[in-house]
């Protein structure tokens, strides 16, 4: 009996070991996820700065395969005052019908040994941006950095309203810029394999 | 899965979907990392509350459901002309106007204080506008939104009969507003209303008026929408001669202001006067035009802008 369960429990411990070992290794190059991730925007022009950000932003980096992909919920975004963020949803980003915007892309040039080495490590990102339901392709420059077994993504880039479909009228027009600035900051977490499946 | 398939059948389908499934997710999870991301940051189907059931908090001589944002004051500027049938000495009725003066404040994201000056009878008012419930869609789904809506109204019209006091001049109105927006375009709204009158002609007339109200707004575009209100009085309370309110709009929303312009029956803005007091009839032409301008002003900035 004794021996059936020495038998029994050595290829347990060998397999645990294994596993744990998986998990290991797939902290260093595995995949990141965080559900709050902070995004903001900027429009500045002569008459009025608008400002809105969120907390609610996903993201989810693979570096195994370099892809990366965010997710935003439009309404949660906030903003200074509740008719601006009113108008924001009902007559600019059309919430209800588009949700969310998203982006999915591929880091084009990552280097794991300057991650591994707790750098900041600058890193082109070419991919595909969804908003109000319009896709375009672009590219975006942003950095990666790892602490404390998180993954810092951070990222600065900017955006035409008019190439999303949002329409701006016209007696607003001098109060929304050509040009919103969007920040993004996350600090992901490893995800082990066993999970993220 | 199909209740009519024989057993072995249904037996079948789930096993193939079982085995289709547990082959085509870890694919399906790397090659798709925004898919992936979708069904895990998902939460499972938060409240949402259902915003902007009406743009401002007038529909057009009625309260809304709406309140402003917190720390949000809307200035409302409302004026009716004369009746159009007032023939063309009188201008169409632009030589007469009545305005309301009104200030509006939220204290929080669900109650909301205001005061007003009608130019009719010289009448001050005040009111408080508190939102009971709010639809949402999600986990605790909620059909409808629900304000509770109570104002004071106090004639100051100059008065040398000795016996009659300030107690004389209050008027006081109740409204529950219960409001459901079907789609992005079409909002409806109830009304029950009790208006309480201090002062009466005579012993005929009822000293509490109950009216029923329903209105409503369909978009015609982002930024307009046609407006209707309609109050019913209850036969057995509605004062003698007094008709029920109709009233037709039109909204134009801009950036901070929104512009409502109308035609109704009722001459007066608060709802002592068109809900207890509309003396003209709509289809005979005793149609007043106006307008009313909403503009809405930041005092306090939202959580995490203030300085």
């Amino acid at each position: 009996m004794r021996s059936l369960i020495r038998s029994v429990s050595l290829p347990i411990c060998g397999l645990l070991l294994s596993l744990a070992g998986g998990v290991t290794t797939g902290l260093a190059q595995g995949k990141y996820m965080t559900q709050k991730g902070v995004v903001s925007f900027f429009s500045s022009s002569i008459l009025e700065d608008i400002e809105a950000h969120t907390e609610q932003a996903a993201g989810l980096i693979d570096l195994q395969t370099q892809q990366l992909a965010f997710s935003i919920p439009i309404k949660s975004f906030q903003f200074k005052r509740t008719l601006m963020q009113e108008h924001f949803n009902e007559n600019y980003m059309d919430s209800d019908r588009f949700p969310k915007s998203s982006f999915r892309g591929k880091i084009l040039d990552f280097d794991p040994a300057t991650l591994a080495s707790g750098q900041s490590q600058r890193v082109t990102v070419e991919g595909d941006l969804t908003i109000h339901g319009v896709t375009k392709h672009l590219t975006v420059t942003g950095a990666l950095q790892q602490q404390s077994g998180q993954l810092m993504v951070n990222a600065y880039f900017s955006v035409a309203p008019a190439d999303y479909g949002i329409e701006i009228p016209l007696l607003v027009r001098e109060n929304i810029a050509k040009i919103v600035g969007i920040k993004v900051v996350m600090s992901c977490e490893a995800v082990s394999q066993l999970t993220a499946k | 899965m199909h209740p009519t398939f024989p057993l072995y059948r249904g037996r079948l389908a789930s096993l193939l979907v079982l085995l289709l499934t547990a082959w085509a997710g870890p694919a399906w999870a790397q090659d798709d990392l925004l898919g992936q991301l979708e069904t895990q940051a998902t939460p499972t189907a938060a409240t949402e509350v259902v915003a902007a059931t009406f743009k401002s908090t007038r529909l057009i001589n009625g309260h809304t459901v709406e309140t402003p944002g917190q720390g949000t004051m809307v200035f409302l500027i409302s004026h009716r002309f004369g009746t159009l049938n007032s023939g063309a000495y009188n201008f169409f009725g632009l030589d007469q106007a009545s305005i309301r003066l009104g200030l509006e404040y939220a204290l929080t994201d669900k109650l909301e204080i205001g005061i007003g000056r009608s130019s009719l009878e010289k009448t001050l008012d005040g009111f408080v506008k508190y939102r009971a419930l709010r639809q949402s869609t999600g986990r605790r789904a909620m059909p409808v939104s629900v304000t509770l809506f109570a104002s004071s109204a106090l004639n100051t019209l100059r008065d040398d009969r000795s016996w009659y006091t300030t107690s004389h001049r209050m008027n006081y109105s109740y409204q529950a507003l219960i409001a459901r927006k079907f789609n992005p375009s079409l909002s409806v709204q109830l009304m029950p209303t009790l208006i309480h009158r201090n002062l009466v002609e005579d012993r005929t007339q009822s000293n509490d008026v109950y009216a029923v109200g329903i209105g409503g707004r369909h978009k015609l575009t982002k930024r307009t929408s046609l407006n209707a209100e309609y109050y019913y009085l209850v036969p057995r309370t509605a004062p003698t001669g007094v008709r029920n309110a109709l009233a037709l709009g039109f909204d134009i929303e801009t950036g901070g202001h929104i512009f409502q312009l109308h035609v109704t029956n009722s001459q007066g803005m608060i709802e002592k006067f068109f809900v207890a007091n509309t003396r003209g009839n709509f289809f005979k032409g005793d149609l007043y035009f106006g307008f009313n301008v909403n503009r809405n002003f930041t005092i306090r900035p939202k959580e995490g802008f203030r300085k």
